[in-house]
């Protein structure tokens, strides 16, 4: 079993990085000394009226420091709660829950669309191999920066603002971009557009999912997606995306 | 010396702090945030004779103190739970209730039969689940249909048998009477009110059901009442449920007339609330002098 704990993090610093989306490091105890890339937190709200966690992909891990990096967007009054906490203030999180991106040695796109960006950048710190980091936004750009220091960039844009005039796939055929293994996060349709690409091209595909959740830890069966297989856990045709995921084998689960 | 133990049917836990049905699963999740250990009983998520799906997602909502959800009772099936999740929870020093599901009289004796010569304390036959189609509460809200599957489950049951009843009826009350009629040895209430969320911004039902249960502190003083009219309308003991996340929340349904408590929801926010809610209760006995639990059960009223 992967440990995971409950800690009160203290919010180290917290900046506003693009029109509603927040960047957020908090200091823990335990949590960061056992994250990888991939994970995420369950953040709870200041109020107790709000009371479900927030799963919240983990964007940085900084081991030495004993922190963690969360980037989020404003969706709700729960985020909105969290975005006005300040540098000093404490909030309840578990963690680190999930199974995490598998690394592998081989030639590597990153594709990040919207707020599935953040927990790739991690990923792109650890992989140690040839990475294309593609990432896609509607407009206002974010991470990509610090992005930039780990590979190379291509941006795509809706609006065509910034780099491709289109969506990440777009990027990817404008570049004439090829890779051997595809880690990707970020809304459904982009990830099924992506796993479609990668089957075509019979590429190996991870994806991270996300779906309303309750527990996280696995027990209360709120956020499952249907698996090709019958899977071993639920016995039926059912994956937990907190616990087994949230990344799978594109392959391997229907979204 | 404080006694915290309770009696149920003839089962002594040594605490009145179970697990809710279905937000615990049969402990395992758990079991890294909290000393099973130190629970007066672990209840597991509703088991059927075969497997089931469950309803598609989304399954869960967040509303205002609470939630719904609408799992649909997805469950691996009795064989997969006796050949795995009871010989984890035997290891532990702590009592295990079963909850049992079906779509039919038959479905339930099915489970209850394949139970019986398992280590298993309790069973709890879940007539009130508002999230499937057949089964679940269609049993729950008829008093007749409720008295006469308590029948049928006594028939073949080995362990003392819990009827687990729906808050969504007109009288609480008549539902105990017919379950204590049928035989039952203990009543657990209440279940999840039926709710609804609409998303005004997609103009779609929240979740992928339509409607789903409201639990959470939201549903807690409904809870309180439903005990209080139970507890005045059968004489077999009662496990109270419905919002409890703090030690003060379970002395409230001990006094309102349950023996021991269930916390459900708020192990999602807290993992560790069962244990902090067990010890409370033993702080607030000490606080008043209380000798043995027993003395606050149904004491006001």
């Amino acid at each position: 079993m992967a440990e995971k704990y409950k800690e009160q993090a203290v919010i180290i610093c917290q900046e506003d990085i693009s029109y509603g989306v927040y960047s957020m490091w908090l200091k823990t105890d335990r949590i960061a000394g056992l994250a990888k890339p991939g994970q995420f937190l369950s953040v709870y709200c200041p109020d107790g009226s709000r009371l479900l966690p927030r799963p919240i992909s983990i964007c940085e891990i900084d081991q030495a420091d004993r922190a963690l990096r969360i980037v989020y967007r404003v969706v709700g009054k729960g985020t909105e709660d969290l975005s006005q906490m300040q540098k000093g203030e404490s909030l309840q999180i578990v963690g680190p829950l999930g199974n995490g991106f598998p690394l592998k040695e081989k030639k590597a796109f990153l594709i990040g669309g919207g707020i599935g960006i953040p927990p790739l950048l991690q990923l792109a710190k650890e992989l140690n191999c040839e990475k294309q980091l593609i990432l896609g936004y509607r407009d206002s750009l974010f991470l990509e920066k610090e992005f930039k220091k780990h590979g190379s960039l291509y941006v795509a844009t809706e609006d065509g603002s910034y780099g491709t005039e289109g969506n990440v796939l777009d990027a990817i055929r404008e570049n004439g971009l090829e890779a051997e293994i595809i880690y990707a996060c970020g809304p459904t349709p982009m990830l099924r557009a992506v796993k479609g690409y990668a089957q075509k091209k019979n590429i190996e595909c991870w994806v991270s999912l996300e779906e309303r959740m309750a527990c996280g830890i696995g027990a209360c069966l709120g956020c499952v997606c249907k698996s090709r297989e019958k899977d071993s856990h639920t016995n039926v045709n059912n994956k937990r995306i907190c616990k087994d995921g949230p990344v799978f084998r594109a392959g391997e689960v229907e979204f | 010396m404080i006694n915290t133990k309770v009696n149920l049917a003839g089962v002594i836990l040594k605490n009145p702090v179970m697990t809710a049905s279905g937000t615990f699963g049969s402990g395992a999740e758990y079991a890294e945030f909290v000393n099973l250990n130190q629970l007066g009983a672990v209840v597991t998520k509703g088991v059927a004779s075969v497997p089931w799906e469950g309803n598609p997602t989304p399954r869960i909502a967040e509303v205002y103190g609470g939630m719904l959800n609408a799992v649909g009772l997805q469950n691996p099936g009795i064989d997969r739970f006796v050949e795995r999740d009871i010989p984890f929870l035997a290891k532990y020093d702590t009592k295990i209730m079963v909850n049992v599901c079906g779509r039919t009289t038959e479905d339930y004796c099915e489970v209850v039969e394949r139970l019986a010569d398992q280590p298993v304390d309790l069973l709890e036959i879940n007539i009130s689940c508002p999230n499937v189609k057949e089964g679940g509460i269609a049993f729950g809200q008829d008093p007749k249909a409720v008295e006469e599957i308590t029948q049928e489950v006594k028939k073949v049951a080995k362990q003392p048998v819990v009827m687990k009843l729906s808050p969504n009826v007109t009288s609480i009350g008549e539902m105990a009477k017919a379950a204590e009629a049928g035989g039952a040895d203990v009543i657990s209430l209440i279940n999840t009110l039926t709710g609804m969320k609409i998303d005004i911004h997609k103009r779609a039902f929240a979740l992928a059901n339509r409607t789903g249960g409201l639990s959470g502190p939201a549903i807690h003083p409904v809870a309180v009442r439903m005990v209080y009219e139970a507890a005045h309308a059968v004489k077999i003991p009662i496990i109270g449920m419905g919002g409890i996340a703090s030690a003060e929340d379970a002395i409230e349904m001990i006094l309102a007339g349950a023996t021991a408590i269930a916390v459900g929801t708020a192990n999602f926010y807290n993992p560790t609330a069962t244990i902090e809610i067990a010890g409370g209760i033993r702080e607030y006995m000490e606080q008043y002098g209380i000798q043995d639990i027993q003395e606050l059960v149904g004491a006001v009223g």
